[in-house]
């Protein structure tokens, strides 16, 4: 079975998503996941979509069960690089993940959760 | 039918009195389009129909027939397009009989009084002819126009760095909204915006469905990180919202798209300063 990487960026986790997601493989990433946060002591958790082009309404799910148990652990959740069909699909299945927080790509995201930018001045942070 | 002889008298009229016959039809249709269309281009048109009419009055059914109806077709699909009424369209038809009458009239023959009945009764099925071909082509353009309208009444621009502005103007059904949702998310993607105002100043009700598709719309774009202001809340559609018992939840909404702008600009952190001389 193949495994999402979870990498480090500073006290943020970023999960790129560039698989097809099965179940088994989204349940391995929320296990991993979360021993991930406790170990790394993480604030903030982005889950990159850019490459995913599918969802159902168990992937849906997905997110919006990483983004509580990330709350319990004390680290934010951001969903970034939704793509436009994908954004459709999940309206359509009403999903609109309350609770869950997104942006536009993973720089965004990144500002959102207020960790510094690579070459980024510091105290410019956060001003947007 | 009766035989070939008898029915010989007014196909024989057609042919001997054509210039006569097809000047004053001519004449007489050239009245009813009151010069929006040149004489002489109605003239070409007319004696392309005669010399099939005069074909087909002579047999009975056969090839000239359906030569008659597609030239015809063509002719009223082209006054459609050129915004003749369909009465103007089929009376150019229709003036033949008189045309035809004033000649029969004329020559005092009884015998082809009688045909002219029978002859009647086609020019009718020749007019119907021409009003289902124009109504068919009528209803083309509109379908072509209603195409055209929904590319041309969504669309999406930039009224500041980051913010995207969606004027929308007309009624809001499932399609356009989902015309609508799909240009906005993939603008939003290409310039990065964090900030959509949907201004719907120019839709004219808003009912519990215009409302459910523009939640859609907000939170489709909501899932992909931008934040959406509805702008442009005229006071009875205020009232409407309100006596429909609609929630727009926690999305913003603003009466002007100057206020909404003015607030995405807060948000995004850009402050307007005062020149000199404003």
């Amino acid at each position: 079975m193949e495994r999402v990487p979870i990498l480090k960026i500073g006290e943020v986790l970023l999960v790129s998503i560039q698989i097809d997601l099965q179940d088994q493989t989204v349940l391995a990433l929320q296990e991993d996941l979360a021993d991930r946060i406790v170990k790394t002591g993480a604030r903030g958790v982005i889950i990159d979509i850019t490459a995913v082009d599918i969802v159902d309404s168990f992937i849906g799910r997905m997110f919006a069960t990483i983004a509580s148990m990330s709350r319990l652990m004390d680290a934010e959740t951001v969903v970034v690089g939704m793509r436009p069909a994908v954004a459709i699909t999940l309206v359509e299945l009403g999903l609109s993940l309350g609770g869950v927080r997104t942006a536009l790509d993973l720089e965004k995201g990144m500002r959102l959760l207020g960790a510094p930018l690579p070459g980024a001045r510091p105290g410019a942070v956060g001003t947007r | 039918m009766s035989g070939g002889v008898e029915k010989a008298h007014l196909p024989e009229l057609l042919r001997s009195r054509r210039d006569a016959v097809l000047g004053r039809w001519v004449a007489l249709a050239a009245e009813g389009v009151r010069g929006r269309i040149t004489e002489r281009e109605l003239r070409a048109e007319l004696t392309e129909l005669y010399d099939l009419i005069e074909r087909t009055v002579g047999e009975e059914a056969g090839g000239a027939g359906a030569e008659l109806r597609a030239a015809l077709g063509e002719i009223s699909r082209n006054r459609a397009r050129q915004g003749f009424s369909p009465s103007e369209t089929a009376l150019s038809v229709f003036a033949l009989k008189q045309a035809v009458l004033e000649q029969v009239g004329a020559t005092g023959d009884v015998d082809a009084y009688s045909e002219f009945i029978g002859f009647s009764s086609r020019v009718d099925d020749l007019g119907l002819v021409t009003f289902e071909t124009y109504s068919a082509a009528r209803e083309q353009i509109i379908a072509d126009q209603m195409e055209q309208l929904l590319e041309l009444s969504t669309p999406v621009v930039k009224l500041w760095d980051g913010i995207l502005g969606v004027p929308l103007v007309g009624t809001l059904d499932s399609a356009r909204t989902q015309v609508v949702m799909e240009t906005l998310l993939e603008r939003l993607v290409e310039t990065g915006s964090q900030f959509a105002v949907i201004d719907i100043t120019g839709v004219p009700a808003v009912d519990t469905e215009v409302a459910q598709h523009l939640l859609k719309t907000v939170m489709a774009a909501r899932l992909m990180g931008t934040d959406c202001v509805i702008s442009g809340i005229r006071p009875q559609i205020a009232q409407t919202i309100v006596a429909l018992g609609i929630e727009f939840g926690d999305i913003e909404t603003k009466a002007t798209l100057a206020d909404a702008l003015a607030y995405a600009l807060g948000r995004s952190g850009i402050r307007l300063s005062e020149g000199a001389g404003a």
